[in-house]
């Protein structure tokens, strides 16, 4: 029976943390439902979470059975699908449900999906590709420069819509498998630089300071860059602290809410800053043990905004206390430390690489997704990977671990 | 292939770790200091978040009537109560209210204010109709912030028939509130407290202290269900009073008074001067004015020519007519001026030369030679014309206002009217503008000229006529000490004199016979028929005064009943029936004799003919 697991798993130790981890968001989702006010839709998630369960483990089923070659055959062309249905679904795409401000979605029928979680996969399997061919470690920005492109590209589709969650986990993807291919650490900061200039760009004296510290560090870094290399980080930087102010007036209010209110939550109480004070009033409530399953009166009183969703984790807070957020955000670690440790034992790149997208990938979802609920990131629309209402989100899940399971068994021999 | 190889694998999973650890030890940090260190501060703002402190309204104390019957309560009723929140959405909401509740454009600007003065709760309808209620709970979800509380409503049994004295309730007014008498802490906006009558003087006793629940809401202010948990504060209902009313004897009064005239009716108990009835024509029903009157209703009360809302038997300034004949003679007699026996120099003859003026009585025919009895029976005003002279202006004024005919009676109301007596000749300089003569006391002695009295008073004044010529304040509380009395200081012979006066006023020829006879019981009383400044013109009748005692034959009064019966026109035919149908109820009632519907001699008279009981107690006259 046992082996029959393992055959059918593949990875025990990882499936076992996630099935454990989907059937806690289902007990959440059942939480989230029990209100006062009782509502349909949200009353019954729990119940369409479950059958989407099922379609997953069936998903997993013939995914983890497919060959690490043909994964890595079809990775290129499900990437231009991917970019192709992104690009459609800025001209027909839907919002929906919570996240209605976000044309994300399309509609195939009585289904719909995000085209991003489909290309979120291919961009981790076209890295994979690109990168697992290499025997040298990059060394330059210039051999980033291919790399950066194919995240670059479904990100700026991903912009567009526009959904900065997503987009995150994007470069979530990026860095991790980048670090993975042997990227110096410090070429990685050099990467992350611009977008430091830009956040620090809203003051003039610490932006000058900031950019004191790059030219610092490009000095002590000079042997092993380009001069012009140099240069374009400069620039990079320089260009970055210059369209900072643009950037931001071009941004929705909503989205500038979000990041004042990320600043200070009492900005605007009533309105953007509202979700991120109820969010944390629920944890806060919840203190060491919590009010019980189902029984947080924050989320029963409809106080918690989307708390099957987005959320989700104000509940575990508030219901299950500090000793359930504590264990939950451990069962990811686990998770995430699990994902490491195969990419460490798999031999081929190909594989390492993979697990590391999906690494990162999940990496950003977990951290931004658990730390808005506390105020630690500010609000994006992003959910918790298997724990958060939503059917294809979910299956798309499970189509990585799926992907991870088999890219390790494969990698190893 | 170095870049993969085990060696390098090892050490970039080692540094992807180390950055795992630091994400999760920055999420885990994050939630030990918001779940373990600032809890408690987050604990409370869940709570003040979904929690709302709403009042209890205390029931108000239950009044009674002498006999223990209640005479006002509480039934349930519904207050609409609309929780506070931003300015925009109050008016959204008072203004969706409207089409279910009458509510005015300035009431919702009232309530606004309200609102944001005192930025709590405020009461938008006090009284809901039950149709009103149902109607908003169907509408719930349009409705969130609205508070729906079932609350003790003021409920008058006693009705129109105790109206005035009775007072009633309504919702407390910033004036109020400002006020020293609403300076408890037991007061607060939207309350009900009493505005008028026996509500209003014991407002303190029957109001009783609001109490405190807590509710739950939810984010959109809906209200979840009463929350049980913390510290609530129970509801201290108002202290209940007994009063010396008889409520059944209101009723009749309410119900013998004829619709048409305005007027008012007292009944006094001479026993301690307690207040039987107090009923003022024409009346109201001071249910309409719990939960606040309305404004229709209010401008026709106001504007009523017969002036429903005024209490006549204690607001009610009348010249008190020939029913102060009594007072003229108590005076007389103390002075020593006239003894019970004399005659006065000159006859009746209907009419009576005063200096360079003729003086009628009333009767044109005369009375001929009258003593004091006779000439209180007869109410022969010539006789009282010359008592009147041998006591003298100035010490009619004086001792008048000394026996008290220009204070109040102390009776347990807010308001009460002063009598009018002059007190010193100064008094026509002022108002008229002239030396009064001699003659003034004239009109003074058959209780005209400047002297105007409340019937309450006139009941008093009777009750020390019908006592030892003392009568302690009239009291409408059963319980409460008494306050200082009153004494006409005069001797048992003279008071006896007077009472023979007031028995010929019923005896057989007396001006009250026929509308004062009773089977069971001994009335005496006097008549008076008093002049007014419509009278005087000739545009209205006079108004009709009778005043009197009555009680077992040859036994002490139980009861002193006084009658006005604006442009009433005749005080025996009047006023008279009606005070000795009052004393016949009540002593019958006391008495435990059956209730008649036909009481007095005039009655009988009028329906079965002679009745056996008069042929047979007046045999003589016959």
């Amino acid at each position: 029976m046992i082996r029959l697991f393992e055959r059918w798993a593949l990875d025990p130790a990882l499936v076992v943390a996630v099935l454990l981890l989907t059937v806690f968001g289902i007990a959440m989702i059942y939480s989230a439902g029990v209100v006062e006010v009782p509502n349909p839709v949200t009353q019954y998630a729990w119940v369409r979470q479950s059958a989407w369960l099922i379609i997953a483990l069936m998903a997993f089923s013939v995914a983890a059975r497919v060959p690490l070659r043909w994964i890595e055959w079809v990775a290129v062309p499900a990437y231009v699908v991917s970019l192709v249905l992104l690009a459609a679904t800025l001209v027909i795409g839907s919002g929906a449900g919570t996240a209605s401000g976000v044309e994300s979605w399309i509609n195939l029928g009585p289904l719909h999906f995000q085209p991003s979680e489909v290309a979120k996969i291919a961009t981790i399997l076209t890295l994979a590709r690109l990168l697992g061919q290499r025997d040298r470690p990059l060394s330059s920005l210039r051999d980033i420069v291919a790399p950066a492109s194919i995240v670059g590209a479904p990100l700026v589709l991903i912009m567009l819509q526009p959904d900065l969650g997503t987009a995150l986990a994007f470069i979530g993807i990026l860095f991790a498998v980048l670090y993975w291919a042997g990227t110096p650490v410090a070429l990685l900061a050099l990467l992350a630089s611009p977008g430091l200039g830009l956040i620090l760009s809203f003051d003039t004296l610490i932006w000058s300071g900031y950019i004191l510290c790059v030219v610092v560090f490009l000095y002590a870094y000079r042997y092993r860059l380009f001069f012009f290399e140099s240069v374009a980080v400069l620039l990079a930087n320089f260009a970055a602290g210059t369209i900072a102010r643009p950037l931001w007036s071009s941004l929705a209010s909503y989205q500038q809410n979000r990041i004042l209110v990320y600043l200070d939550p009492g900005v605007d109480p009533r309105g953007a800053g509202y979700q991120i004070i109820q969010s944390m009033v629920a944890i806060g409530s919840g203190g060491l043990r919590g009010k019980g399953f189902t029984a947080g009166t924050q989320k029963r009183l409809d106080f918690l905004p989307e708390q099957h969703t987005d959320f989700i984790f104000s509940v575990v807070g508030e219901e299950l206390g500090f000793l359930g957020t504590v264990l939950a955000i451990l069962a990811f670690a686990y998770v995430l430390a699990r994902l490491v440790v195969m990419a460490q034992r798999a031999e081929d790149p190909f594989a390492g690489l993979v697990l590391l997208g999906i690494f990162g990938a999940w990496l950003v979802h977990i951290f931004v997704n658990v730390g808005m609920t506390v105020g630690l990131v500010p609000i994006t629309g992003i959910p918790l990977p298997f724990v958060s209402y939503g059917g294809t989100f979910l299956l798309m899940s499970w189509v990585a671990v799926a992907l991870a399971v088999r890219v390790a068994h494969e990698g190893v021999q | 292939m170095k870049v993969y190889h085990p060696h390098a694998r090892r050490t970039r999973a080692q540094g992807a770790l180390i950055i795992l650890s630091v994400f999760i030890a920055l999420l885990v940090g994050a939630f030990f200091r918001i779940q373990i260190l600032r809890s408690s501060t987050w604990t409370l703002r869940a709570d003040s978040n979904r929690l709302r402190q709403l009042p209890v309204t205390a029931p108000r104390g239950t009044i009674k009537d002498r006999n223990g019957e209640v005479m006002a309560d509480n039934v349930p009723g519904y207050a609409i109560t609309l929780l506070p929140g931003p300015p925009d959405s109050l008016r959204a909401t008072l203004e969706r209210m409207s089409r279910y509740v009458e509510l005015s454009p300035e009431r919702v600007v009232e309530l606004l204010e309200e609102f944001r003065r005192y930025g709590r709760e405020v009461v938008v309808d006090t009284d809901a109709d039950f149709e009103v209620v149902s109607v908003l709970e169907e509408r719930r979800s349009e409705f969130p912030d609205i508070h729906i509380e079932m609350r003790p409503r003021r409920r008058y049994l006693a009705g129109p028939a105790a109206a005035h004295v009775l007072g009633y309730v309504g919702e407390i007014t910033q004036g109020e509130l400002d006020s020293e008498a609403f300076r408890d802490s037991r007061y607060e906006p939207g309350m009900s407290v009493g505005k008028t009558g026996i509500e209003r003087q014991y407002e303190q006793r029957l109001q009783g202290r609001r109490g405190l629940k807590y509710v739950e809401v939810d984010a959109r202010g809906r209200i979840v269900g009463d929350f049980t948990g913390v510290t609530e504060r129970p509801s201290v209902p108002g202290g209940d009073l007994q009063l010396n009313l008889d409520l059944e004897l209101q009723r009749w009064i309410h119900r013998i008074f004829p619709d048409s005239m305005a007027g008012a009716v007292v009944a006094l108990d001479p026993a301690d001067g307690g207040v039987l009835a107090l009923y003022s024509a024409p009346s109201f029903d001071p249910n309409d004015f719990v939960g606040g009157i309305e404004s229709e209703l209010w401008t026709r009360l106001n504007t009523d020519q017969r002036k429903p809302l005024f209490d006549r038997g204690v607001l009610g300034l009348y010249p008190p007519a020939s029913t102060w004949k009594l007072a003229a003679a108590g005076i007389a007699l103390d002075l020593g001026v006239v003894s019970p026996d004399d005659f006065m120099p000159d006859p009746c003859t209907g009419a009576w030369a005063y200096g360079n003026t003729v003086k009628h009585c009333w009767n044109r025919s005369g009375h001929g030679y009258n003593n004091l009895a006779q000439a209180i029976g007869n109410s022969c005003d010539i006789y009282f014309y010359q008592l009147g002279l041998r006591i003298g202006l100035d010490r009619m004024l004086d001792r008048s206002t000394d026996i008290g005919f220009s204070r109040r009676c102390g009776v347990d109301l807010p308001q009460e009217s002063r009598g009018q007596f002059p007190a010193e000749r100064e008094y026509w300089n002022r108002v008229w503008g002239y030396s009064p003569r001699e003659g003034e006391v004239l009109n003074l002695a058959i209780g005209q000229g400047p002297n105007s009295q409340t019937p309450l008073k006139m009941a008093q004044f009777y009750v020390a006529l019908a006592r030892d010529g003392s009568a302690p304040p009239p009291m409408l509380a059963r319980d409460v000490e008494l306050g200082e009395g009153w004494s006409l200081h005069l001797e048992p012979k003279h008071l006896e004199a007077l009472r023979e006066g007031l028995r010929r006023v019923t005896a057989p020829g007396g001006t009250a016979h026929f509308g004062g006879t009773l089977e069971y019981w001994e009335v005496v009383g006097k008549t008076g028929t008093g002049q007014n400044p419509l009278s005087l013109q000739g545009l209205a009748e006079d108004h009709a005064w009778f005043a009197g005692m009555a009680g077992p034959f040859g036994e002490a009064p139980e009861i002193v009943v006084v009658a006005i019966v604006e442009f009433g026109s005749s005080g025996s035919a009047v006023a008279a029936p009606i005070v000795s149908k009052t004393a016949d109820f009540y002593l019958r009632k006391k008495h435990g004799i059956p209730i008649d519907t036909i009481q007095t001699l005039g009655e009988h008279l009028r329906t079965v003919g002679w009745p056996v009981w008069y042929r047979e107690r007046f045999r003589t006259v016959q």
